[in-house]
């Protein structure tokens, strides 16, 4: 009877789309299957969101396939993941602007849906996309910014070059700096990835 | 012994500190129980649902304290329905009737409302210590009514609470005549307390000796308190962010310095790395080290300051006294790079010789570095691994974990706790079964071919108490090989197995002395709900030992057989 146990671990361990998880899982459940689904209903609406994800160095965006998420598993204790969840709120500084703002960075699944966050956020940005440089523009006075943030170790780096869930641990706030300061930054960023 | 006077058979009972000691010597003879039932001070009841509280408030009314434990462990991960019982308010109530001279309450993952707080803080006029641990139910006004009437309380700790927390100046409510603390744990609120009445509250409790602050306290704030506690034994931080090249660092430090009597230390919320170096020079001390709350660092520049493999060779080079780690999964992203090991946990058992208390979460695991880390402890009492992908092998040699887990038993001969994980066949139930003469509880998931894996445990496990199982392929078989076993255990629960409900109900039949319960959360559109046939799988199964047969608050979605 060891069906089990390769059923759930080829099943966390590939990559598999949403719909074929759905068909091929071996669950120990009545006929009708509707079990699981009641399962991952109740992960997601309890916030378990410590799911077994293998390594993911793609940027992390939202076309990657929901991985398989089991319930109550690892074994942490609903308080202590609410805890460690609960700081990736960070500051979200403009240069220019009067006040700051807030974010969830594991509201997000990647980098883009940030930037449009951000941009709905701060209104008066559309987002333009340089290969490898991710910049917002102000349509008003066609000032660009660039999108900074710090992190833990206390160094101001470029948006969008770690896979985004490193991206999440270590970023501490973000700054959307003005063009015109970045170049420098936007540089040596260049000038490393030819 | 029936000549002697029951002065003197009370006497030598009082030598009797274990719970399971004077249940033996109350069971010895009408006289023995007598004595033994009016002298008893201290009642653990292991299950809230085994016993009615009136009766026990009856056998024993010099009762002074009282521990209770309700829902069951996998509760904490979310697999018992959130009103599946476990109230705090009947035991309360039935305490305050027939042992109003309660000094001392633990409860453990019971449900504790307000009501039920104010009726404690009101009850017992020689209240001393209220100790919490995974409860739910209650929020800061109940705090605030146990401070205000608890005139001689020494100790109040929360442990892992869900407090709703409405801002109100609980921790103020301690009157200014309140100099009795010697224990404050408020670790798991989550609302900020107002910083002077706390440092007004730790100067004017000359014995204060432990002391667990929550995140919403600032450095500092810490340093005000370490300054006038210098004495503390117990400590556990606030939020600990703080730049290394400040002022405040410094002073943080000296204020570390001067405690020279801390052997426990927690917390460490938000702590940079080169922070936790101001630990480093009470670490020779060091008994207890909860890193749990630590963020795993990224990229650390230096070997010292990251917390992963490194960063437990580093302790396992400084903390020399180590007998309790626990380290959790900050980073569950496994990205990698802070992630810990098996390498890190060779490196703590080859450092931390007394370790006798493990819980540790990682990536992966090696039946060698299982293997070594028996020879170098073979003081476990609780082990607890957890690899975060159900059943992976040994990345090396791609087999399971029988092996490791195996010497684990074989070599720490008063184990009583294990948790396994990884890949595993029936053998390591086999080598559990043969070797874990003392093991009272043990958690499986994921893990065994066949019955047989569940049948070795049950067979020959002595001193099992409580065994809990999840998604493993453990059927009816199993379940009724031994039925006398469970009632020589708390309990048994199972979940995502091979049970059917035919076989509850047969174990249900069999033994009429335990309570089967089977907890159902189909949808309510799912007609073979209506009328589930024998054959029919059992999602959750919880069955125990109880003097009071089927309990009458259960909810509608349990059914006691």
């Amino acid at each position: 009877m060891s069906t089990t146990e390769t059923g759930n671990s080829s099943t966390t361990e590939s990559a598999v789309s949403g719909l074929d998880y759905e068909e091929t899982q071996l669950t120990l459940a009545p006929p009708g299957g509707s079990r699981s689904e009641l399962e991952r209903k109740r992960g997601f609406s309890e916030g378990v969101d410590l799911s077994l994800e293998t390594k993911d160095f793609l940027s992390g965006s939202s076309d990657e396939p929901p991985k398989a998420q089991v319930v109550g598993w690892p074994p942490v204790r609903s308080f202590r993941r609410n805890v460690l969840k609960s700081c990736t709120y960070v500051k979200v500084a403009v240069d220019g602007t009067p006040y700051l703002r807030k974010v969830d960075l594991e509201a997000y699944a990647g980098y883009q849906q940030l930037l449009t966050a951000l941009e709905e956020m701060f209104s008066c940005f559309t987002a333009r996309n340089y290969p490898n440089v991710r910049r917002l523009v102000d349509p008003v006075n066609g000032t660009e910014y660039v999108p900074t943030y710090e992190d833990k170790d206390g160094d101001w780096m470029l948006i969008g070059d770690v896979p985004w869930k490193m991206f999440v641990a270590s970023c501490k706030r973000l700054r959307l700096m003005k063009s015109s300061e970045a170049v420098d930054i936007v540089v040596e960023h260049i000038d490393v990835h030819l | 012994m029936t000549y002697f006077p029951e002065e003197v058979v009370e006497h030598i009972f009082d030598f009797l500190v274990s719970h399971r000691d004077r249940n033996a010597v109350s069971t010895v003879s009408k006289a023995w129980y007598q004595v033994e039932r009016l002298s008893r001070r201290s009642v653990f009841v292991g299950n809230c649902y085994a016993v009615l509280p009136e009766r026990v408030m009856t056998r024993f009314p010099g009762m002074k304290c009282l521990i209770v434990k309700g829902k069951p462990h996998f509760a904490d991960f979310n697999l018992v329905p959130h009103d599946w019982g476990g109230f705090a308010l009947p035991w309360i109530e039935a305490a305050a009737h027939g042992c109003p001279g309660l000094e001392k309450l633990r409860l453990k993952r019971m449900v504790v409302s307000d009501e039920s707080l104010e009726l404690l803080a009101r009850s017992f006029p020689d209240f001393k210590a209220l100790v919490l641990v995974s409860c739910e139910g209650f929020s800061t006004d109940g705090l605030a009514a146990i401070a205000t009437h608890c005139r001689s309380l020494r100790e109040l700790d929360l442990q892992e609470n869900e407090v709703e927390d409405y801002g109100r100046q609980w921790l103020s409510c301690f009157p200014d005549s309140c100099t009795s603390l010697v224990s404050l744990n408020f670790s798991c609120l989550k609302g900020e307390v107002n910083g002077g009445a706390l440092e007004r509250l730790v100067a004017r409790c000359r014995n204060l000796r432990g002391l667990k602050l929550n995140r919403a306290v600032s450095v500092e704030s810490l340093i005000r308190i370490l300054d006038r506690a210098p004495h503390l034994v117990e400590l556990g931080t606030g939020s600990l962010t703080v730049d290394h090249h400040t002022e405040a660092y410094r002073r943080m430090i000296n204020a570390f310095h001067k405690c020279k009597s801390l052997r426990n230390l927690s917390g460490f919320w938000d702590v940079d790395p080169r922070c936790l170096q101001s630990v480093y020079p009470v670490c020779p001390n060091l008994t207890v080290l909860n890193l749990s709350y630590a963020p795993s660092i990224q990229g650390a520049d230096q070997v010292l300051d990251c917390i992963g493999d490194r960063g437990l060779v580093v302790v396992a080079s400084t903390c020399k006294q180590l007998r309790e780690l626990r380290v959790f999964p900050s980073d569950v992203y496994g990205t990698g790079t802070a992630a810990v090991t098996e390498e890190g946990l060779v490196a703590i058992s080859s450092g931390c010789s007394k370790l006798n208390s493990l819980l540790y979460f990682c990536h992966r695991m090696t039946n060698a570095a299982l293997i070594t880390v028996a020879k170098n402890c073979p003081g476990f009492v609780r082990f607890r691994l957890c690899i975060l992908d159900p059943g992976k092998s040994d990345p090396i040699t791609n087999q399971p974990l029988d092996e490791g887990f195996g010497a684990i038993v074989q070599s720490c001969k008063d184990l009583r706790r294990l948790s396994l994980s990884g890949l595993l066949t029936d053998k390591v139930f086999l080598y559990i079964g043969e070797y874990s003469a003392r093991l009272e509880m043990l958690s499986i998931a994921f893990a065994g071919d066949s019955d047989k894996g569940m049948i070795y445990v049950l067979n020959g496990c002595k001193n099992l108490r409580k065994l809990e199982i999840r998604d493993s392929p453990f059927g009816d078989a199993a379940l009724l090989e031994n039925v006398g076993k469970y009632e020589t255990m708390r309990s048994l629960w199972m979940s995502s197995c091979e049970v059917t409900l035919g076989g509850c109900k047969a174990l249900a039949a069999k033994m009429p002395r335990l309570n089967v319960e089977v907890i159902n959360e189909w949808d309510e559109s799912d007609e073979t709900e209506e009328n589930p046939s024998d054959a029919h799988k059992v999602e959750k199964m919880y069955v125990y030992r109880t003097l009071t047969g089927p309990r009458n608050e259960a909810p509608d979605f349990v059914w006691t057989l």
